[in-house]
């Protein structure tokens, strides 16, 4: 595959640079005290046996550099940045927590990457599905026939066994607005089918929207800012046209991320909607007894919890996890460290998406997680992310660690207990 | 006039007078650009997450702590004697009631000798540490050496005027140079961390509170 080159534009780099430095940002890069303590907070660092370049105080230092060439980028530095920033950060914010300034190293390298693509310098692959988010309303490119096509396909294979069961379309004023990834459509319909079951069962008052549907914004990970405030327009757009209480967000942390606590800053104010994870919004229907599962279903498995960075240190849903955990697993082991705490998978900041050159990294990377995760012994690992959910698939296969990578909803399929008037009126033909 | 009293008045107030100066331009300039370019920090503003974020690093009650337990007492350390110790000196506090005639209370002198060799002991560790650790060592710059020297230079001098080796006229010009010499470097270098951690601990602590996430 062809590496994209730089297009170096020295005055759109100073503009982007200029632009882009805020208070914050000089204040960060100029007080870091390279004490070094934020080393070992960094998944890279730690799997590529400790290289020094790889801790988060020498990629900040490295961008300082570059920004402060402003006045005269060659290409060889946006090369140089290009590496780095893409290659060796997930943005998983995790050596923030162990900064004694608290120097927010993925802020500093999100403004990075915002400036690499000032200079034409992305990674093919996020590049792509950022284009097609902003010309299509969704990364994958699906058009609007398909995706209907999908719902009403997932509704009949629904109402098969619980035959009330609906997937609402462009209801105005349901309190609840349902938003996927782009992908669950494309390759993973049944994602759909799982979650209207739940809201189902729950008696939620929900729907899902024709347009704004893809909650994804990669953008976010270009540092791109204008093109993400673009992206969670859209779903902002359907959400307040359809007056919707709240918008629930598939298992995906990245999402939650950007239209929660970043879209409301590119966008200039306060959503006109609550934004709720879909794992906050489980644990809140399990604890009020709207849903029962069935916890004998997985007694034989060891279960542990992948938090993703975006759901839990970025999101602030770790202990409703916890919360769905107690009514699912009878045996749950958590990782060292977990929570807010835990180490990215590896996959984050764009890793997935950016595929192809990256992802031997990716799979080095994430060595730290795969030990992790041997360390539970566990035979599932639940993971309520896209991105997680395929770094972990990838990493059980690249480290022998013989889990079951699954949702929240995959389990739930199983282990929900229906009611019996739910239920679809079994054959004659059965025995 | 000679070097000692002109150390001893127009230039302490000059340095006085940068450090203070300096430092009100660095804050004035932090909410100038803020308020432009940092509106996040005021929309999403909270007491309570600030607050949070200061006292758990202020304090050994974070992550970092637990982890690097040798890292943390020495920095400590380090830095409750280099603020105590020139601020409750009995020799300074006489400079201070002689010139304004107000006293506060002081530290016994054995005391301060103590903490006048914990601050060059720590230092020395901060030294080897960043030449010894590969990580420390790969971002470590000349700046970094010369603001180690530039702060421990007072206290090595200060020693040696205490115990009077060497000359002590000169010694004790050295001192005050020095002395006056850090005070004025702090508003341009990393050493105005002494104020701008709080503001970054106070931002970052909102932004992870407002995730409802500790920062610490």
């Amino acid at each position: 595959m062809a590496e994209n080159t730089a297009t170096i534009n020295p005055e759109l780099y100073k503009k982007t640079a200029d632009e882009k430095m805020n208070a914050r940002l000089k204040m960060w890069l100029e007080m870091c005290a390279h004490c070094g303590l934020c080393a070992d907070a960094c998944h890279f660092y730690l799997a590529n046996d400790r290289d020094p370049k790889m801790m988060p105080a020498y990629k900040a230092k490295k961008v300082l550099e570059a920004i402060k060439k402003k006045n005269g980028v060659d290409e060889q530095t946006v090369n140089d940045l290009y590496e780095t920033i893409y290659g060796e950060c997930t943005m998983c914010r995790r050596c923030t927590m162990y900064c004694p300034f608290g120097i927010d190293v993925a802020t500093i390298v999100s403004t990075a990457r915002g400036l690499s693509v000032s200079q034409g310098k992305v990674p093919e692959h996020l590049l792509k599905a950022v284009l097609s988010h902003v010309e299509h309303g969704n990364q994958m490119a699906v058009t609007e026939e398909e995706w209907v096509d999908t719902l009403k396909w997932m509704e009949e294979e629904l109402q098969e066994e619980l035959p009330g069961a609906t997937i609402p379309i462009d209801k105005k004023g349901a309190n609840s607005l349902y938003v996927v990834n782009a992908r669950e459509p494309k390759f993973y319909p049944m994602d759909i089918s799982q979650a209207a079951r739940v809201f189902h069962l729950a008696g939620e008052d929900w729907t899902m929207s024709t347009k704004g549907w893809d909650v994804t914004n990669l953008a976010m990970f270009m540092g791109d800012m204008k093109a993400a405030a673009k992206i969670a327009q859209m779903v902002r757009d359907v959400a307040e046209e359809l007056e919707v209480k709240r918008v629930v967000v598939t298992e995906c942390g990245h999402a939650l991320r950007s239209l929660a606590f970043e879209s409301p800053i590119w966008l200039g104010r306060d959503h006109r909607f609550e934004v709720v994870h879909s794992v906050t919004l489980f644990a809140d229907y399990l604890r009020t007894g709207r849903l029962k599962l069935d916890k004998s279903v997985f007694a034989k498995e060891r279960c542990t919890y992948q938090d993703p960075c975006n759901v839990s240190r970025n999101g602030g849903c770790a202990r409703d996890a916890r919360e769905i955990v107690k009514y699912l697993c009878e045996n749950f082991v958590e990782m060292e460290p977990h929570g807010e705490y835990n180490y990215c998978c590896g996959g984050g900041g764009g890793f997935i998406p950016m595929a192809g050159p990256f992802k031997e990294r990716r799979l080095k990377s994430g060595k730290v997680k795969a030990e992790q995760i041997r360390a539970t012994g566990a035979t599932i690992c639940i993971t309520p992310c896209h991105n997680c959910y395929d770094q972990l698939r990838d990493l059980n296969k690249e480290y022998k660690l013989n889990i079951k990578v699954l949702s929240f909803k995959e389990m739930f399929e199983h282990a929900l207990i229906i009611p019996e008037e739910l239920k679809a009126k079994e054959e004659e033909n059965e025995e | 006039m000679n070097l000692y009293e002109l150390l001893r008045g127009p230039l302490l107030w000059l340095a006085f007078g940068v450090f203070i100066g300096g430092m009100l331009v660095r804050v004035v300039l932090f909410v100038g650009t803020s308020l432009k370019k940092d509106r996040p920090i005021y929309r999403f503003f909270s007491w309570k997450w600030l607050w949070l974020s200061i006292v758990h690093w202020v304090l050994p009650l974070n992550e970092t702590a637990k982890k690097h337990p040798i890292v943390t007492l020495v920095g400590f350390l380090f830095h409750i004697c280099l603020l105590v110790t020139p601020l409750f000196l009995l020799a300074h506090g006489v400079l201070w009631y002689e010139s304004w005639g107000i006293s506060w209370w002081s530290l016994t002198e054995k005391v301060a000798d103590y903490m006048t060799l914990i601050v060059i002991g720590c230092l020395l560790f901060f030294v080897v540490r960043r030449i010894v650790s590969p990580h420390v060592r790969v971002v470590t710059t000349a700046a970094d050496y010369v603001l180690l020297a530039v702060s421990v230079a007072p206290f090595v001098t200060g020693y040696l005027a205490y115990h009077q080796y060497f000359d002590y006229y000169t010694v004790i010009v050295l001192h005050m140079i020095f002395g006056e010499l850090m005070l004025v470097v702090i508003p341009f270098t990393k050493l105005s961390h002494f104020l701008m951690f709080f503001v970054s601990r106070a931002v970052t602590g909102m932004e992870f509170g407002r995730r409802k996430a500790p920062s610490w």
